[in-house]
């Protein structure tokens, strides 16, 4: 041991421990493992989005060499069961989605038959020859026209399109109208939210094997959530949860696509059962853009009722969210966390949400990074641009004097919400000066003399994390973990919070070393093994470091107390006068560390009496309130008038998600979720044609934000502890993806604005643009910005003060 | 049809179909997984290897195309236990998250700086233009690429 | 995404090539850097029986000059004319174009003559060849043949080229260093939405124009050419030239972007390939 004490490794901006095998390329996902005698399957998919299916035949991918066996719904769907829904939704009209289509498609990649072949070439082979006759049906694909009678029907067993409807409000609804009716205006905009696709660069995959002696279960697979797999998928395939061992090796990449319990999972589990070898299905890029979930796409309709000194009274949305063909784990549940966060971080009296969800033939959707709250964000911050120049305010300013100050915290929200803390003029002025605001209005006037489209775009943003409470949640929002000192004096932490690329490998050992008074190569972080992380709820909601971290943190505190009593055993002294610094109890000038007590605990010749041997301890941290990091995005564009291309010219983040164990992981979380904003914003979405065809079923017609679409980021933080939580943290997991899509969409229509467009749907492509300049087209519904608006300044210099003290790395 | 590829110095003989495509030679036949199948049209790079000391994707070439040439992949860029500098410099950065991506970025990087030794990082993001990543937002993919260029 | 089962074949001369390729008649394509084919191939839209691998064929590699001409072997891959200084100082609008082409891992394996003889609609090199009037030196069973670029792309994915051809090398004029090469991609593939080649070929006062991604073939804006004709090269008129850029064609429409944004780009691009071209002297 050191003599003098270590830095501690919390908030240190550690390199990764996880880094090494990857970069050697001898990490392995599941795609990676070979298991002998293991068969593979591989899907026959509709091409149709609607149709009947009259005849499959499948005698001559039968009859063909190294084929096992081909399978449709007739031989698995009653023992594969359906894929579970666990959002909390009364009155969902369910489908019953199962694993094989049933004399019927609804999508374009619905599954149809699974080939079992000996290896993965042959598999494909025999797909092609699985020989399927349709009868196509009316396809629905609008969803607004969906709702409106004599719309065909996705699912005409149903009778109707709407899969639920769901509504939030504050509470009462005639002071709702009050408010609406006092305002001195009440603005009004639609806006669409694209389907995204979510896009892991791993497809998804699975390896299924089960033990006939045991008659238990193992199931590799590339998912966020092997522990809510685990429990769900007895529901499925009738194996028990106790005979189910869920592995995820590495995972490549989620964003909320393998957030879910998918048929492939159910399916190799069946088939590896009944035919007696592990089964394999390994993803292709085309399944993955059409049948693993997609994100956003609700269509909303926004009012604000504001007063002429831009007090922001009430909001209501309507929102119709197309949720694709059947509900996925947390289909219905995502746009009700939009629902939640309706009212962003400002003073609103009142709110109202009524959300449509409508059943279209297209794939599902679910929760794809922020799920939800970016629609919310993004609607919110749209509308306090929009309001503040309807009302000729700064944005700036307008946007201060609504929102709370950090003596509002705890701060009670129109929507029912309790935000833990904040100091949201504090993340504003800090952005502010990063960005250099006076410098950058300069700028973008000497642009706009010059003629050029240069637009600075804000956003205030606030997201609610660390999902979450269990009162509030669909299946228990808690999480698990285990710590246990091992003979030898090394710590082995076992989390329920399965990283897929997060890194809390690095960062609970950084937590747990330095509670544990251990170097950090002394401590070995597990997840990911159903058998080895007994319990979880895995990692998903930006929740993994505040929920699983502090399970952690609470198992650390066990194993303390019940080491002193041993420590003081040994020692000969009482436990209170014993001190724990850097690893070691230490009174009257002698000590004992790890490596001295843990073979006494299990040794546990020399106890104390009524102690327990071993040292070990596991906890389920509840916790009592979801976290609500929050932050100011800055950034800049310029448009090429000539061919609506937008470049970012600068981009400042500041985000505030409490203390941070790791600077460098916040900084790449950050930085990666703003990158799917510049997706989204600038040129991402699914389309379907109106036959229900996916036009962007390959990265071929999907773009993704590559290296070159990237600008140099100014990144900063202030800290705003959550009192939520021992470590304070709040997650951050999906702030950049949250705080950015307002502030570049926000920029763009600045640049815009001296031309008078008032308002254009996302994605922001060089033609949308284009066509907004040139041929004077808005998005439906959208107003032209009067004449003589259109040379305000509309942002000031004017000083926003400095909030609280600057606090935080640069 | 019988293929004879040096992979990382090493001489392989298999006998295989000839619509095999190289990125599954080298998975299937040699066992070395750290090349990786991402998108399978040549868009994502997630399986670049080198032939001959040029970046390529291993997921739009039929293992037979590479008979008699020397490949390179992620397993042979540093001595076992070692790291590469782009590896190491990868680690340092923190230019990876799931990783998945990551060995084939680092093989076109590799080749970026074998070409440019010293780019701007407006030439390591272009140079990288045919490798997605969806967890970095390659900022520090690219501080990875501008160490490793320093490192040498 | 696996290809259908085929036969390959990899003749070290094109004499073996084309004997292969008259044996196996229909069922035989011809794979060159394979980034257009081998794709095609594992979504099954091409299952030829036979593949034939001109990689090895050492005399279709290669850029060198004969009789005033340069000459490129079909198999030269995009990066080695990228990397050209010999194209650099000769040809410069070739030298231009291969960087702009896809990422790093497709130029070191796709090559000129399969980009051009694929076709395809939206590739780079089929303008340049256009603008740059190159001719495709064809060898085939009953001996070599020229075609002209300008007859060479027949129809969208069609070439002149005929059962058992194989484009064996293009050949271009030197050029002085007025010429550009200006392309909007398509953002996921890479892919030119619009790409306009341009050589002002100054002593003989004019302008070759040409234009790829809009069209169902890669075409010569012959009305912007003959507007420029004969006068200077003012940023006026090469303004006023580039109005008619898609005067004409028959417009390529998508979700990538739509029959008019297509013609729009094609006006600014040509417009800007003009003045940056002029501009090189």
């Amino acid at each position: 041991m050191a003599d003098t004490p270590r830095e501690p490794y919390v908030g240190r901006a550690m390199k990764r421990v996880e880094d090494p095998r990857l970069l050697q390329g001898i990490a392995t996902y599941v795609d990676d493992l070979r298991l002998t005698g293991t068969l593979h399957a591989a899907f026959v998919r509709s091409p149709y989005a609607h149709a009947r299916i009259t005849r499959i035949s499948t005698a001559a991918a039968k009859a063909a060499p190294g084929v096992v066996g081909v399978f449709v719904a007739s031989d698995v769907n009653q023992a594969c069961g359906i894929v579970p829904c666990a959002a909390d939704m009364p009155n969902l009209k369910n489908p019953q989605h199962r694993a094989l289509a049933d004399g019927r498609v609804y999508f374009v990649g619905h599954a149809v038959a699974v080939v079992i072949a000996r290896d993965a070439y042959t598999a494909r082979d025999a797909a092609l020859l699985v020989d399927v006759d349709y009868e196509p049906l009316p396809v629905v694909t609008d969803p607004e026209a969906a709702i409106k009678p004599g719309s065909p029907l996705t699912h005409p067993d149903l009778g109707t399109n709407v899969a639920f409807e769901w509504s939030m409000s504050t509470g009462d609804d005639a002071e709702l109208e009050r408010l609406f009716k006092s305002a001195d205006r009440v603005i009004r905009q639609r806006m669409v939210h694209q389907r995204l696709t979510p896009v892991a660069i791993e497809p998804r995959g699975c390896v299924a094997s089960y033990h006939r002696g045991e008659q238990s279960l193992t199931l590799w697979t590339s998912t966020q959530i092997p522990h809510l797999v685990r429990t769900l998928l007895p529901g499925m395939i009738g194996v028990p949860e106790n005979k189910i061992r869920i592995v995820t090796p590495e995972v490549g990449g989620g964003f909320g696509s393998k957030l879910n319990v998918y048929i492939e999972e159910a399916l190799c589990s069946h088939l590896a059962m009944r035919l007696h070898a592990p089964v394999k299905w390994i993803e292709t890029r085309r399944e993955n853009m059409s049948a693993t979930i997609h994100g956003r796409d609700q269509i909303g309709d926004y009012e604000v009722a504001v007063k002429n000194d831009g007090t922001l009274l009430a909001i209501k949305s309507r929102t119709i969210a197309d949720i694709g063909s059947y509900p996925q784990l947390l289909t219905p549940a995502v746009p009700t966390l939009t629902g939640l966060m309706l009212t962003g971080c400002y003073k609103y009296k009142a709110m109202r949400m009524d959300v449509t969800g409508v059943y279209t033939n297209k794939m599902s959707t679910d929760a794809y990074r922020g799920a939800g709250r970016p629609e919310a964000t993004y609607l919110i911050e749209r509308m306090a641009d929009i309001v503040a120049n309807e009302l000729r305010m700064d944005p700036i300013r307008f946007r201060q004097m609504n929102s709370p100050t950090s003596s509002d915290f705890p701060f009670a929200t129109a929507c029912g919400l309790s935000y833990d803390s904040g100091d949201y003029h504090a993340a504003l002025a800090k952005a502010r000066r990063l960005a250099r605001w006076n410098e950058l209005l300069d700028t973008r006037a000497r642009a706009r003399k010059d003629g050029k489209l240069f637009g600075v775009g804000v956003s205030t943003y606030v997201e609610i994390c660390a999902l979450g409470p269990s009162k509030a949640m669909s299946a228990g929002g808690w999480e698990w973990g285990c710590v246990r000192i091992e003979f030898s004096g090394k710590a082995t932490v076992i989390t329920g919070s399965t990283p897929h690329g997060q890194g809390q490998e690095t960062s609970f050992a950084q937590i747990a070393a330095d509670r544990l008074g251990l170097p950090i190569e002394d401590v070995v972080v597990l997840h990911g093994d159903t058998n080895v992380s007994h319990y979880g709820r895995d990692t998903y909601g930006s929740r993994a470091t505040v929920l699983g971290g502090t399970a952690i943190v609470m198992c650390i505190d066990k194993i303390l107390a019940k080491t002193r009593t041993l420590a003081a055993h040994l020692l000969e002294v009482k436990p209170g006068d014993l001190t724990f610094e850097g690893g070691r109890f230490s009174a009257n000038g002698k000590s004992l560390g790890w490596e001295d007590l843990a073979p006494a605990a299990y040794v546990a010749k020399n106890i104390p009496p009524g102690f327990e041997p071993g040292l070990e301890a596991s906890s389920f941290f509840e916790p009592e309130n979801f976290t609500f990091p929050f932050g100011t995005h800055i950034a800049a564009v310029e448009i090429d008038r000539e061919t609506g291309e937008t470049r970012i010219v600068k981009y400042v983040a500041v985000d505030d998600c409490g203390p941070q164990i790791n600077p460098l992981l916040v900084a790449g979380q950050v930085q990666g979720g703003i990158a799917h904003s510049i997706g989204q914003v600038l040129f991402e979405r699914t389309v379907y044609d109106e036959q229900g065809q996916l036009i962007t079923g390959e990265l071929m017609d999907y773009p993704l934000p590559r290296a070159h679409d990237i600008p140099e980021y100014v990144l900063g933080s202030t800290v705003t502890p959550s009192p939520s939580n021992p470590m304070g943290i709040k997650g951050v997991g999906e702030a950049g993806t949250i705080g950015a899509t307002p502030t570049i969409a926000n920029a763009v229509m600045d640049a815009l604005y001296p031309l008078g467009v008032r308002h254009l749907d996302l994605p922001l492509t060089p033609e949308k643009i284009w066509r907004a300049i040139h041929l004077g087209e808005d998005d439906r519904g959208g107003a032209r910005i009067p004449e003589a608006d259109r040379s305000a300044p509309r942002y000031t210099t004017a000083d926003v003060g400095e909030g609280a003290l600057e606090v935080g790395n640069v | 049809m019988n293929v004879s590829i040096t992979v990382n110095d090493q001489l392989l003989t298999h006998d295989v179909e000839p619509r095999l495509l190289l990125v599954h030679f080298l998975r299937d036949y040699c066992g070395l997984t750290g090349t990786h199948v991402g998108c399978e049209t040549s868009i994502c790079g997630a399986c670049t290897v080198q032939i001959g000391g040029k970046a390529v994707k291993s997921c739009t070439l039929f293992a037979v195309q590479a008979d008699g040439e020397s490949v390179l992949t992620v397993e042979g860029l540093a001595g076992e236990g070692t790291l590469h500098p782009m590896q190491q410099a990868f680690w340092d950065a923190h230019g990876l998250q799931c990783g998945y991506c990551t060995p084939g970025m680092m093989m076109t990087a590799v080749q970026l700086l074998a070409d440019t030794p010293r780019p701007t990082r407006e030439q390591i993001a272009h140079g990288l233009k045919g490798n997605l990543c969806r967890c970095t937002g390659y900022t520090k993919i690219i501080d990875a690429v501008e160490r490793a260029a320093g490192a040498k | 995404m696996i290809s259908a089962p085929f036969d390959y074949h990899r003749p070290s001369s094109l004499a073996e090539a084309l004997s292969l390729l008259a044996r196996h008649g229909d069922d035989a394509r011809v794979l060159a850097g394979g980034h257009s084919l081998v794709p095609a191939m594992k979504l099954r839209l091409a299952e030829p029986r036979v593949l034939v691998d001109l990689s090895r064929v050492a005399e279709l590699r290669g850029i060198s000059e004969k009789d005033g001409r340069i000459v490129i072997g079909a198999m030269t891959t995009h990066a080695e004319l990228a990397s050209s200084s010999f194209l650099a100082a000769k040809c410069p609008l070739l030298t231009e174009t291969a960087p702009q082409i896809g990422d790093i891992q497709v130029r070191n394996k796709g090559t000129i003559g399969g980009s051009l003889a694929h076709a395809d609609p939206a590739a780079d090199w089929p303008p340049v060849a256009l603008a740059l009037d190159a001719e495709m030196e064809v060898a085939g069973p009953s001996g070599s043949r020229m075609i002209a670029a300008a007859g060479f792309f027949t129809d969208i994915m069609q070439t002149a080229l005929r059962p058992g051809e194989v484009l064996r090398a293009i050949r271009v004029r030197p050029t002085g260093p007025s010429v550009a090469y200006v392309k909007t991609e398509q953002k996921a593939s890479g892919f030119a939405l619009c790409g306009v080649a341009v050589v002002v070929d100054r002593a003989a006062n004019r302008v070759s124009v040409a234009i790829t991604g809009i069209a169902a073939t890669p075409f010569r804006a012959s009305q912007v050419e003959r507007a420029l004709e004969g006068g200077p090269l003012t940023a006026e008129r090469i303004g006023e030239a580039a109005r008619v850029a898609a005067a004409g064609a028959q417009l390529l429409s998508d979700m990538h972007g739509s029959a008019d944004y297509r013609a729009h780009l094609a006006q600014v691009n040509v417009r800007r390939a003009i003045v940056r071209a002029s501009a090189r002297t």
